[in-house]
């Protein structure tokens, strides 16, 4: 170089036969290609079951019993998604889908607006308000946290069944809103919005309700909505209880009805209808996720203050 | 409009105690600062009043009326706080309307209020944004606005400018002191800066360690500090304190090098012998040569623009800050200890000695 200060518009001219330069590219194409690489794979690996559980919906029952697996769709679709939404599947002619959607939708969501309402008022107690026992009827809450529904499920069982409440909404969906993990995610919200709000208010003149309704509530959209959707999947996909507790075939959900459908092996199965309805009861949740995509992810990675 | 009393005020925390019994009288209209360092207890005090905090003993008395049990909202009161606790989710005439409109008032009245408290603020076109919209000398105006609605009898502020840049706080500061004035209303302010609270404040409650050290006008409060704490937080840079004995039938004060200097307004109570601290403000060192001056090795300038700010050692060891008119620079500063400005303490309480 002969000056190493430059005219102010000029551009330094490339090296010719630049070696780093071709080096350089030559790294990030490689480490572009692994990382591609590895993520379709990554998908391949996740989508395949799922898509051999769509062209199964799509062939006729002989050509799945004969033992061959298509990776082609075939032309027979529209008679067994018609078959799932109206019949349902399997020899015994099991209870219809729409009728199972319709009751993990009702389930699903009873499940996830009882869990959130439930825990924000108690994490909203256990945050704004001192009162006796505070910190035990935390930790009470947190304890629950160490028995999910399968542990306690004998008990839970006997009770539901004491107080009559076998083959109920109530008694399906009630036992299963009793969690803490949401409690617990609302507290750890709640401890950041500031003392101030809370002292605003109190001058503002806004009483407890009203400071929930007003301030707490709207601060706290992004959470509820992250919340929804992993809870509405957490009810979706509930299946020991209600097996227990539902023997009503008109109640039944569409997760429990999907296993009641696969016969204990002496029989064949009509997996045709059966992949109709696993593909119906993927839709819903899948639906909810892609809908609240946006607030989820706001609301898992950044606190609106 | 209205006065305040605290009568006696005290507060701990568990053991700890942090307000030892705060009496104070604030006039109608008056602004009256409450300065301290940091954890003297300033907010206690302040949410005390506020209602936000119940004292453990004492009284609050507003406008003649026992409010000591009372909630916040029934108080009259409005308060500033240090980050302005402006719901993040309401927009400017939310955050100013809410109260007005949990107190039942009709939209009409509210909408009125609020127009025209951003009008003297200058909030005007800010009214459909979001607090995050805002920059942070707006958002200290819609905490003011939204205090200013209310049109309570007592305006309390926690430290408003401290979270806003040393060129916006001086304006802000004027503003409150004109906007204060204008609406009359009787304000209690909490700062721990002191130049703020001598600019701003009618009188100033100086706090040490939960008590009121002194309670007086800024300027009483400079020219004659109660004690050795007030007469060091109050004044920039430190006033110097010089340990030294009372002599020569209290007419003078003797210093561990043996100078004497006589008290230039007479003698002071006490024994002879007794300890003193005696203290002298920077910009009342003098400088020059002299039979009594005492030479400075300089340690450290400051210069400052129109004055020099020049810390130095005597051959005793002590410590003096002079501040000096114009630019300095040198090894050595003769200086004099005039008895003039002196202020004379008992080095034992801290408290001030009068002639
Ligand atoms: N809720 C509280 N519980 C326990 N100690 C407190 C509480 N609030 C304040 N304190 C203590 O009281 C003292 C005074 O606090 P504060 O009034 O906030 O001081 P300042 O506002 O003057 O900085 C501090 O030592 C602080 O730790
Ligand atoms: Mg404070």
């Amino acid at each position: 170089m002969s000056s190493t200060t430059l005219p102010a518009t000029a551009r330094v001219p490339a090296v010719r036969d630049d070696a780093l330069l071709r080096a350089t590219r030559r790294r990030l194409l490689i480490s572009r290609i692994i990382a591609h690489g590895a993520l379709i794979l990554g998908v391949l690996i996740v989508a395949f079951p799922i898509w051999m559980t769509l062209v199964g919906s799509t062939h006729d029952a002989a050509t799945i019993g004969r033992g061959d697996v298509p990776l082609l769709p075939g032309l027979h679709a529209t008679e067994n998604y018609a078959t799932a939404w109206n019949e349902g599947g399997g020899r015994t002619r099991t209870t219809p889908a729409s009728i199972m959607l319709w009751n993990s939708l009702l389930m699903a969501v009873l499940i996830a607006v009882g869990k959130i309402a439930i825990s924000i008022l108690s994490a909203y107690a256990v945050v704004f308000f001192s009162f006796p026992g505070r910190m035990a009827a935390f930790w009470a809450i947190f304890i629950t946290l160490m028995l999910p529904v399968e542990v306690r499920i004998i008990p839970t069982f006997q009770v539901i069944v004491d107080l009559n409440l076998g083959n109920t909404w109530a008694g399906l969906v009630i036992p299963l809103i009793a969690s803490a993990t949401a409690t617990l995610l609302f507290r750890q919200f709640f401890l950041t919005i500031p003392d101030e709000f809370v002292e605003a208010a109190k001058i503002d003149g806004a009483g407890p309700l009203r400071f929930l309704k007003d301030v707490v509530l709207p601060l706290s959209l992004t959470n509820i909505a992250a919340l929804f959707v992993i809870l509405f999947i957490y009810g979706w996909n509930q299946y020991l209880w209600p097996l227990l507790i539902i023997n009503d075939r008109s109640m039944e959900t569409i997760v429990v009805g999907l296993s009641k459908m696969i016969g204990s092996g002496d029989s064949q199965n009509e997996w045709n209808t059966i992949m109709a309805t696993a593909v119906l009861a993927l839709l819903p949740p899948v639906l909810v996720v892609a809908l609240m995509q946006r607030w989820f992810v706001r609301g898992l990675t950044e606190t609106e203050k | 409009m209205a006065t305040l009393s605290l009568r006696d005020v005290r507060k701990s925390f568990g053991a700890t105690q942090v307000l030892h019994g705060i009496e104070l009288d604030v006039a109608d209209g008056e602004l009256v600062v409450i300065v301290g360092a940091s954890g003297c207890g300033k907010s206690t005090l302040l949410r005390i009043v506020a209602g936000l905090e119940t004292a453990t003993s004492g009284q609050v008395v507003i406008n003649g009326r026992d409010v000591t049990e009372l909630e916040p909202a029934d108080r009259d009161i409005a308060m500033v706080f240090q980050n302005y606790a402006l719901y993040p989710h309401m927009s400017v005439f939310g955050n100013m309307a809410y109260g007005l409109k949990i107190r039942g008032m009709g939209k009409a009245e509210i909408e009125k209020r609020v127009k025209a408290a951003a009008e003297i603020l200058g909030i005007g076109p800010l009214l459909d944004r979001k607090p995050k919209q805002l920059s942070g000398g707006q958002r200290q105006r819609v905490a003011m606005g939204r205090a200013i609605v209310r049109e309570p009898a007592l305006f309390l502020f926690d430290e408003p400018l401290s979270n806003l840049d040393a060129k916006l706080r001086v304006q802000m500061r004027a503003e409150i002191r004109r906007l204060q004035r204008r609406l009359g209303v009787t304000s209690l302010f909490v700062t721990h800066d002191q130049v703020e609270a001598m600019t701003l404040g009618d009188r100033l409650v100086v706090m040490n360690a939960g008590r009121a050290a002194q309670v007086a006008p800024p300027m009483e409060i400079f020219e004659r500090p109660a004690d050795t704490y007030v007469a060091g937080f109050i004044g920039s840079p430190a006033m110097n304190f010089i340990p030294a004995t009372l002599d020569q039938g209290n007419a003078s004060a003797r210093l561990s090098d043996g100078t004497l200097i006589r008290f230039a307004d007479g003698p002071r109570p006490g024994e002879a012998g007794m300890p003193l601290t005696l203290g002298l403000r920077p910009e009342h060192v003098e400088t020059g040569d002299g039979p009594d001056s005492l030479p400075l090795a300089v340690e450290l300038i400051e210069p400052l623009g129109s004055e020099t700010v020049v810390h130095g050692r005597a051959a005793s060891g002590m410590a003096v800050t002079a501040r000096l008119q114009g630019a300095f620079s040198g090894e050595s500063l003769p200086v004099r200890l005039t008895p003039t400005h002196l202020h004379v303490f008992d080095a034992e309480t801290g408290r001030r000695l009068e002639p």
